[in-house]
């Protein structure tokens, strides 16, 4: 069978692609700059890695077995599902990066030099997320997730401003310090993984299986250092402060990239940590620990929406809102809500990467929700966006995100275990305040007469002087609202049938829960 | 190596990690801190290096070596050239002036978070019982006091050193209950430290061009 030896020859290549092409792309970024000619290599090395990702999940769908290349990278059903999500949100960030840039460029906020820069930097941080996901070893997750950090310190301070560097240094602080902990996590994980003599290591799938002889004093405190470090990465309260931060003040297309993805990447640590402690230790440790953070971010994000006044720290603190939601999804555990924990990791990636991106461009002119008022009459393809992102971020049917949270609040309330109960309970209500909140914003944004802030779009009296006036947002460009709209309707999709992705969502949930 | 001198050395190397992360609480200057930085270092990689001749491996030693060149070496300066351009742009613009705990208080915190430390260690000590184990809680204790020292104080080359000390007092842990996580992840470890601390120095140079100074009182701008 010459097809099938083929296969096995270029599978354990194609696991390299998703670090190789866009670390590839970052090398021509570095030497040809950024041109004519390259101002569409984001989006190429984006599209090979979503080909990639799927062909990777077709075989490990089709062996029913992980994909392994020597120790160092390990693709299972969530490795290729991660892969997807990474690539999607990056196909749809690459499309609208283009237009950004030149309006930067046009606006005198940024030189070709600095664009060059900026899309190496961005290549980069994709080329790490993928590694992290890929990673077999638990340490080699943890390097790249940290280099994420490092990667993502200069595309937020990218502006210089006071603010800007401001919400660098806490992006960096924070982090780093959050990390230190998991890293001392996995220090301790590793300890116990040697004296329980199994020689497991830090490898995933040995420690799995060396689950059940790890000691439990050494490995509770490890969980809860892992728990805690990924966490702060992931935006979970407590250590959640840099996030709103970090996200207002990056260019959009990497705050749609942060909040769409690395957020999640973060969270697939936690996920792949709890398989290994729900055996060492029982379910019931995990489960208390999440429920705790979950209940905390979301108070954390209902507190801070009702009186939010900048709409770039709305959606990161919707974010930090969506991750609590994860982390619920987490605590109940079981197939059912990890593969609606996954769907929302999904869900959540392309609709607020479309929120962000939108948002992106009318920060070109401002970032204060008072002074937006009557986008829906000078900018109806935005404003349409927009409005009907957030519906698809409050979970309104028939958006993705609607089916994951009905799938989350069942298995919390079906669970069996009456403290998971009442904290979904809890949940919901801080839910349904988030989404008071961010109807209220969105709506004073998107309504009312355009004339009653101080941002005047193109109305008849002003479009004619449109551009000598500085607070006008740029026409939406064609290729930003392809991939706003392309966005919208691939959660809409997923919303009605997940299609082909059940299996793969399935097999995913299925490695980390063990059961069929 | 008899088994009572390596008990000693371990000791001694140990000793003298707490006692530097101590010092960097009780000193002012930030000069002095980055030399009793550096001074931790030295007894970092000292433990690796007993560590390592007690087990009798060569690769430890070089590991020893490089903990050295990057801790002692190579992070200090990265911390003093961060200092020096602060000095002369703000003149004199060197000690921790307003720290959020006064220097009693933090001296006490310390001996409370070594208490700590000793308390949360007890089952990493129980798990395999041995000379080196018997000295994880003084890694932990160092990684408690480097979070202290990252959130009491508000200079950003102290939040830098604070930052380094829990990562100092991870290494020890690690080299302490396991001698290493594998060559890979640790080279890639120091790596992203070295890294993120480029990154630091970078962001306080501009901190200064944009506020003026590296006062993290001053870092006011975002807020909800």
């Amino acid at each position: 069978m010459p097809e099938a030896m083929m296969t096995v020859a270029v599978t354990p290549l194609l696991a390299f692609l998703p670090v190789a092409v866009p670390a590839a792309g970052a090398i021509v970024h570095v030497i040809v700059g950024y041109r004519r000619g390259t101002v569409w290599v984001g989006t190429l090395s984006a599209a090979i890695v979503l080909l990639t990702s799927i062909v990777l999940a077709a075989q490990v769908i089709g062996n029913g077995m992980p994909v392994t290349v020597g120790g160092l990278l390990r693709v299972d059903a969530l490795t290729a599902f991660m892969l997807i999500v990474i690539a999607t949100v990056a196909l749809l960030t690459a499309i609208a990066t283009p237009a950004h840039l030149a309006a930067e460029i046009a606006a005198g906020r940024a030189s070709a030099r600095t664009a060059a820069r900026y899309s190496a930097l961005v290549q980069l941080f994709l080329a790490a997320m993928a590694a992290a996901v890929l990673a077999a070893d638990l340490g080699v997750a943890w390097v790249a997730i940290e280099a994420t950090t490092i990667l993502t310190a200069f595309l937020v301070g990218l502006r210089r401003t006071r603010a800007a560097v401001e919400a660098a240094w806490k992006y960096v602080v924070i982090c780093s310090a959050g990390i230190a902990l998991a890293l001392l996590g996995l220090v301790l994980l590793n300890y116990a993984a040697q004296q329980s003599g199994t020689g497991a290591g830090l490898d995933w799938a040995r420690l799995v299986g060396a689950a059940p002889s790890l000691d439990p004093g050494v490995t509770r405190i490890a969980v809860v250092l892992l728990i805690v470090g990924f966490g702060t990465k992931a935006g979970l309260a407590p250590l959640h402060a840099w996030l709103p931060d970090a996200h207002s003040q990056a260019p959009a297309p990497v705050s749609a990239l942060m909040s769409g993805v690395l957020l999640s990447v973060a969270f697939y640590a936690i996920l792949r940590t709890k398989v290994i402690a729900d055996i060492a230790l029982g379910p019931g440790f995990t489960r208390a620990l999440l429920i705790a953070t979950a209940l905390a971010s979301l108070a954390v994000a209902a507190s801070l929406l009702l009186a939010q006044r900048d709409y770039k720290r709305m959606l990161a603190y919707s974010s930090i809102e969506h991750m609590g939601l994860l982390a619920l999804g987490a605590a109940a555990g079981g197939p059912a809500a990890t593969a609606a924990v996954l769907l929302h990791v999904l869900g959540h990636g392309l609709v607020k990467s479309v929120l962000f991106l939108g948002a992106g461009h009318l920060l070109q002119s401002t970032s204060r929700i008072d002074d937006i008022r009557g986008l829906a009459a000078s900018q109806p393809v935005l404003a349409g966006c927009l409005g009907v992102g957030v519906l698809a971020l409050l979970g309104l049917p028939p958006f993705s995100i609607f089916a994951s949270e009905l799938g989350i609040a069942r298995a919390g309330l079906g669970a069996g275990s009456a403290v998971l109960a009442w904290a979904t309970a809890a949940a919901l209500i801080l839910v349904v305040v988030i989404a008071a909140a961010l109807v209220n914003h969105t709506s004073r944004m998107l309504l009312g007469e355009p004339g009653d802030g101080a941002y005047r779009a193109e109305t008849p009296g002003a479009a004619r002087i449109g551009d000598t006036m500085t607070r006008t947002a740029p026409r939406l460009s064609r290729s930003t609202a392809a991939a706003l709209l392309a966005g919208l309707l691939a959660a809409a999709t997923l919303g009605i049938t997940t299609g082909p992705l059940s299996a793969l969502l399935d097999a995913a949930a299925h490695t980390l829960t063990g059961t069929p | 190596m008899t088994t009572g001198l390596y008990v000693q050395l371990l000791n001694l190397s140990a000793g003298g990690l707490l006692l530097a992360a101590v010092l960097v609480l009780w000193r002012r200057e930030l000069t002095v801190i980055i030399r009793v930085f550096a001074a931790q270092g030295v007894a970092l990689a000292g433990l690796v290096a007993v560590v390592a001749m007690h087990e009798g491996s060569p690769e430890l030693a070089g590991v020893a070596l490089g903990v050295l060149v990057l801790r002692a070496g190579v992070l200090p300066a990265v911390l003093r050239r961060a200092l020096a351009t602060n000095r002369s742009a703000a003149g004199g613009d060197v000690r921790e002036v307003r720290p959020l705990v006064n220097v009693t208080a933090s001296l006490l915190a310390a001996a409370v978070l070594t208490l700590l430390a000793l308390a949360v260690s007890q089952p990493l000590v129980q798990l395999a019982p041995s000379p080196a184990t018997q000295a994880v809680p003084i890694g932990m204790a160092v990684v408690l006091i480097g979070f202290f020292v990252l959130v009491t104080r508000r200079r950003a080359v102290s939040q830098l050193v604070g930052f380094l000390l829990m990562d100092n007092g991870i290494t020890a842990v690690g080299f302490l209950t396991t001698a290493g996580i594998g060559l890979v992840v640790e080279v890639g470890v120091a790596l992203d430290v070295l890294l993120a601390v480029l990154v630091l120095q970078v962001l306080t140079g501009r901190m200064r061009e944009a506020f003026g100074g590296t006062d993290l009182d001053e870092l006011r701008e975002l807020h909800d």
